[in-house]
């Protein structure tokens, strides 16, 4: 090993298999300290194989070498990559909900007094300096459940601060934070940076890559495509080193034809959620809702489907005032809803493809109680071939498979029903680059069809690009309805900011 | 190396693809060789058919545990209302009414306890364990005070011939046993039902958000399973040609270990009625081999115990691969 005392970690001729899958096909991966590294790829590229490898996940390697600070180390265990001084901030935060933001900090080593009970002055103590130094405006007394996700997300990469780590992998840490958050998240990892620490960032978003990273390095099916300075490289070039081919970056619709009038809101409001909600649909329309963090456009979405009820207001549909109480109203009256969080709402992760597609269309399909298999296998053939789904079988489970199949599955499941509107909680989130594309084509075919779409989506690119017309939330109500000729991303988002209101 | 690769893959592959049935199956049939040779009476019609009849009755319960733990539940009420059922069954023969009526309102006792179980769950939202635990309980108590502790008998010949007869070399009890796993099997592959149990136990709020109600199906399979149970009391009494009060005490943990063993999983969405049957047939050889072979029979428990756990290990290691 050459004993160049910049460099961290290395990863050597990386192989990793998995029953049937060959994840890791030889990668070589080196980080230097102060170095924020960037690693992109699609979904099954293998950057999650890679990383859980570095944290201990997946002990045991086909081949390859792993050295950290120029000696050749074996990671074992999760335990041992954190006495190696490797750490990870994963996209789902996990902290201890219940306890203090402080004795998160100081979990399984507790300062203890001499009369062995816990210390803690010390624990508020140095809560508040950690904290400080970042310039973080959180009381150290507070439980943890109490904070937003970006700030939960702080509070982890604080506790790594303190914990002295030599190595910090972010795994998607902006997926479920607001612009500014974002950028709060952006200066912890700068100050990583200045003392030295080495950075993995992973993210789906280029855009932050090219703001944060220094070095980018570009998987595809379990290989290293390239590793090169961000400064010498574009947007553009690493999207067509991800997906193997060069794709046009923007999303062009074509003119819609509406139709009559399927869906109009009136009045929705839920105590705490949202209030006042008014809006019209059109057959062959695309809605978009925009809005931060916390803008409750998520909720009126799903109330509309059924997802979680409303207090007080109307929901017409062709002009017939109607009920909605549940997914199955929902459901009855043709409305699909697919959620942002596909893991814990969108999909039964154990069981298989055919079964999740089929998952809302089981009373069409069946009869006295019978399922038609024959129809069953069909559906779920079907969509699996339409929607480039890509599954070794249709009794593989769903969990097996990528984070943009997944995705897939869900609109498959929709798709295979007979619904008029549908309802698009931010579909692309944690979704790679070519299933993204993929997606659109998909939202854009339901269009077609004279059906009407919702998308609740707070990646502006992406209104801008399929929706005929948006509306924009904050903290609960509607600011206003724009529509496409006049689409401004600074309109937005003095909108959602509740800076200004259009009407 | 590469083909050294390729065939260590192909070994992960068989290793994983071989379903818990098979390998429960397996099992079972070396066993049943080893005591064949071993022994002289465990290959004999009257142990097979004792065997059998014991197996039976926890198989009759474990069936409708299926698919209570597939949808992500747990029920400890099943010994108790098997005590119940059997008690409310043996009074009204012992009076005199037909074996009929009493498998009648045996089935209604289940469908009482299945509703207040799925209420305390789904209504009170209490936890299944706590729920269950409380109404078994309350079963036991019903049972004592109903009783005042005695057993109940004389039960009619007829009834107890019935309990004791076989067809074919099979036991009665063993054929009831079987139809109610055809139906079992046949609900949890080709139904409407049996997909929603698969759903809501692998992840509630997707089934919920799909259109399928959780209200509904929780109702279902509590009281499926209680009715079973109650059944299975009444059979429990022909068997024992009395009605005892103390029937059924401590069957909750053989029901869910014959389910777990089968490759139930206490976590929701997995679980088949073959391989409960042959977690309940295995539990039940591996102690009556054992007694055959005269090994004590703490020694007998401590090896159902490590067959338990073992099983639920082998479940997380295959699950863990990714």
């Amino acid at each position: 090993m050459e004993k160049n005392g910049n460099v961290l970690v290395t990863m050597r001729n990386i192989y990793k298999s998995f029953p049937g899958v060959q994840a890791l096909k030889g990668v070589d991966l080196t980080i230097k300290k102060g170095e924020v590294h960037g690693l992109v790829g699609e979904n099954g590229a293998g950057k999650s194989t890679l990383i859980k490898i570095l944290m201990g996940v997946y002990s045991n390697l086909d081949e390859g070498q792993i050295f950290i600070n120029g000696k050749e180390v074996e990671i074992k265990s999760p335990i041992q990559a954190q006495k190696f001084g490797l750490t990870a901030v994963y996209q789902d935060v996990h902290l201890a909900e219940n306890l203090s933001v402080g004795e998160n900090f100081f979990l399984g080593e507790m300062p203890v007094t001499k009369g062995g009970f816990i210390d803690w002055p010390t624990i508020n103590k140095t809560s508040h300096e950690v904290l400080k130094e970042l310039d973080l405006d959180i009381d150290p007394k507070i439980p943890v459940r109490k904070l937003s996700t970006a700030e939960q997300a702080m509070i982890l990469i604080a506790k790594i601060v303190r914990q002295e780590s030599k190595l910090v992998i972010f795994d998607e840490p902006t997926a479920l934070v607001t612009k500014e958050e974002t950028e709060q998240i952006f200066n912890l990892i700068r100050k990583l940076k200045k003392k030295g620490v080495g950075i993995i960032y992973i993210s789906h978003r280029l855009e932050e890559i090219f703001s944060i990273c220094d070095v980018v390095t570009v998987l595809k099916d379990g290989l290293e495509v390239d590793t090169l300075p961000v400064s010498e490289t574009q947007q553009e070039s690493i999207v067509s080193m991800m997906v193997g081919k060069s794709v046009d970056n923007t999303h062009y619709i074509e003119e819609r034809k509406v139709g009559k009038k399927i869906l109009e809101v009136k009045n929705l409001s839920k105590d705490n959620y949202f209030k006042d909600v008014s809006l019209d649909l059109y057959e062959g329309e695309a809605l978009g809702f925009y809005g931060l963090v916390g803008s409750g456009m998520a909720s009126v979405a799903k109330s509309i489907f059924g997802g979680i009820n409303y207090d007080s207001g109307d929901i017409f549909i062709n002009s017939k005032k109607v009920k909605i109480k549940g997914p199955v109203d929902g459901i009855k009256h043709k409305i699909s809803f697919l959620p942002e969080d596909r893991k814990n709402e969108g999909l039964a992760l154990s069981l298989d493809v055919a079964t999740n597609i089929n998952l809302a269309s089981y009373q069409n399909i069946s009869r006295g109680g019978f399922i038609n298999l024959i129809k069953e296998k069909k559906n779920a053939r079907d969509y699996v071939d339409a929607l480039n789904i890509k599954t070794p079988s249709l009794k593989q489970k769903v969990i097996n498979l990528s984070g943009g199949n997944q995705q897939k599955v869900v609109f498959a499941k929709w798709l295979c029903g007979n619904s008029r509107i549908f309802i698009f909680d931010e579909p692309t989130v944690g979704v790679d680059v070519g299933a993204k594309f993929e997606i659109y084509k998909i939202i854009e075919n339901v269009l077609k069809e004279g059906s009407s779409v919702i998308l609740v989506s707070s990646y502006l690119p992406e209104i801008f690009g399929l929706t005929d017309r948006a509306m924009v939330f904050y903290e609960g109500e509607s600011m206003g309805c724009v529509s496409k000729k006049d689409y401004d991303e600074e309109k937005f988002l003095n909108l959602a900011s509740g800076v200004q209101s259009s009407n | 190396m590469a083909e050294q690769k390729t065939g260590i893959n192909i070994m992960k592959k068989m290793k994983f693809s071989l379903p818990t049935e098979g390998v429960l199956g397996l099992i079972l049939i070396v066993l049943f060789i080893v005591l064949s040779i071993s022994t002289d009476k465990f290959l004999s019609v009257p142990n097979l058919s004792n065997l059998a009849r014991q197996t039976s009755i926890v198989g009759i319960i474990a069936v409708g545990m299926t698919f209570v733990i597939v949808s992500a539940g747990i029920d400890l009420s099943v010994g108790s209302v098997l005590a119940l059922g059997g008690i409310v069954g043996s009074i009204l023969m012992r009076d005199g009414h037909s074996i009929f009526l009493s498998f009648t309102a045996a089935v209604g006792v289940g469908i009482i306890v299945g509703l207040v179980n799925a209420f305390v769950i789904h209504e009170m939202k209490v936890t299944p364990f706590i729920a269950t635990l409380g109404t078994m309980t309350i079963a036991r108590a019903v049972v004592m005070l109903v009783t005042n502790a005695n057993y109940i008998s004389p039960l009619p010949k007829s009834f107890i011939k019935f309990a004791a007869d076989s067809y074919f070399y099979i036991p009665t009890l063993t054929l009831i046993w079987l139809i109610i796993a055809f139906i079992a099997f046949v609900i949890s592959k080709y139904t409407r039902l049996g997909r929603n149990i698969f759903a809501i136990g692998s992840n509630v709020e997707a089934a919920r958000l799909s259109g399928i109600n959780i209200r509904t199906n929780t109702y279902i399979v509590y009281i499926i399973l209680a009715v079973l149970s109650s059944i299975a009391g009444v059979l429990t009494a022909g068997r024992l040609a009395t009605g005892l009060p103390m029937a059924g005490q401590g069957y909750e943990l053989q029901v869910i270990a014959a389910v777990v063993v089968g490759g139930g999983s206490l976590f929701g969405g997995e679980g088949t009625i073959v391989g409960t049957i042959l977690g309940a047939l295995l539990i039940a050889t591996i102690g009556n081999g054992g007694n055959l072979l005269g090994v004590n029979p703490h020694i007998l428990n401590i090896i159902v115990g490590s067959l338990i756990i073992i099983s639920v290990y082998i479940d997380q290691l295959s699950k863990k691969r990714r």
